[in-house]
């Protein structure tokens, strides 16, 4: 998995600095980093959007695909996308592959109910740098942002 | 005495559920998202999966009364009302939608239906089951998640 920072120069990453806490991997310490949890399921973004308010990040949400897209066109930046393959008016795949030729080289991480690995594998052809089953779990996002973190 | 009383009564309810099988591991992680800021997270996550998930029902109801019946429209609305019920723990009710897709798979309407009718028990089994106990962990001391004993 390869992560890159977004290029676009409208970001708005606020920096936290606290001290450290000795023998953990203390996420308090890094930047504050900017989700956007695309999902057209009101309990999921509910139950993301709680698990990513336990860390020091700035959440938005998106309901579509159509919806994450108009965000970054209007200038928002994110660090990480999790995204939806099943959406109404446009879904991940195609919102990923828009996103991504819109210049969005942040981490976008799919989160899919379809168990199959070929259907995962279908949906990571669409630009993703990883696909999960949803929900996801509170270790999975602490992961993802440790992810971010040190490829920050 | 009597808070103690109260207190175990609310826990033996919540144990019950993962003995019996209506919920997983997923409702326990629903649980330890709750906090002070959040006291009733998992209430309000399982109050908008019945409100959600009613209007799935409805459409799948209406969807195996038609002539014939179109198995990739009924697959589709169940591997949602499957992904809701999953994201809330909902054990009984996912094993049902998981039969009901196998069904679909093959075209057999009859099992669909079948099926379909022992989800719809299981869903309200489950909201009573979940009513009663949210009733009683309202009323009584505050409980924290902790995994159920095996």
């Amino acid at each position: 998995m390869v992560f890159e920072k977004g290029a676009s120069s409208l970001k708005s990453v606020k920096a936290i600095e606290t001290g450290k806490v000795a023998g953990t991997n203390n996420l308090a310490t890094e930047r504050k980093f900017s989700v956007l949890v695309v999902d057209d399921d009101a309990i999921i973004r509910k139950i993301h959007s709680k698990l990513l308010s336990k860390f020091p990040v700035e959440i938005q949400v998106a309901v579509n695909g159509k919806e994450a897209v108009d965000l970054y066109r209007s200038g928002a930046f994110f660090d990480l996308v999790l995204m939806d393959m099943e959406m109404p008016i446009m879904n991940g795949f195609e919102a990923t592959k828009e996103l991504r030729a819109l210049g969005l080289k942040s981490l976008i991480v799919g989160v899919t109910a379809r168990s199959s690995d070929s259907e995962k594998k279908a949906f990571m052809e669409a630009g993703l740098n990883d696909c999960h089953a949803k929900p996801l779990t509170s270790e999975m996002v602490k992961s993802l942002l440790q992810e971010l973190n040190k490829n920050n | 005495m009597e808070r103690n009383q109260m207190h175990r009564q609310v826990s033996v309810m919540r144990q019950s559920l993962f003995d019996q099988g209506y919920l997983d591991e997923q409702f326990i992680q629903l649980e330890e998202l709750q906090d002070d800021a959040n006291p009733n997270f998992v209430e309000e996550v399982v109050t908008l999966y019945y409100r959600d998930s009613s209007r799935l029902i409805l459409s799948i109801d209406q969807a195996l009364e038609r002539n014939p019946l179109d198995f990739n429209k009924l697959d589709t609305y169940m591997h949602q009302f499957k992904g809701s019920s999953t994201s809330i723990g909902a054990k009984k009710v996912k094993a049902e939608c998981t039969q009901f897709r196998e069904y679909c798979k093959v075209g057999n309407g009859e099992g669909c239906m079948r099926t379909f009718q022992q989800a719809k028990k299981e869903y309200t089994i489950l909201k009573r089951k979940l009513e009663a106990y949210f009733q009683a962990r309202q009323s009584g001391p505050s409980e924290t998640a902790c995994r159920p004993r095996n």
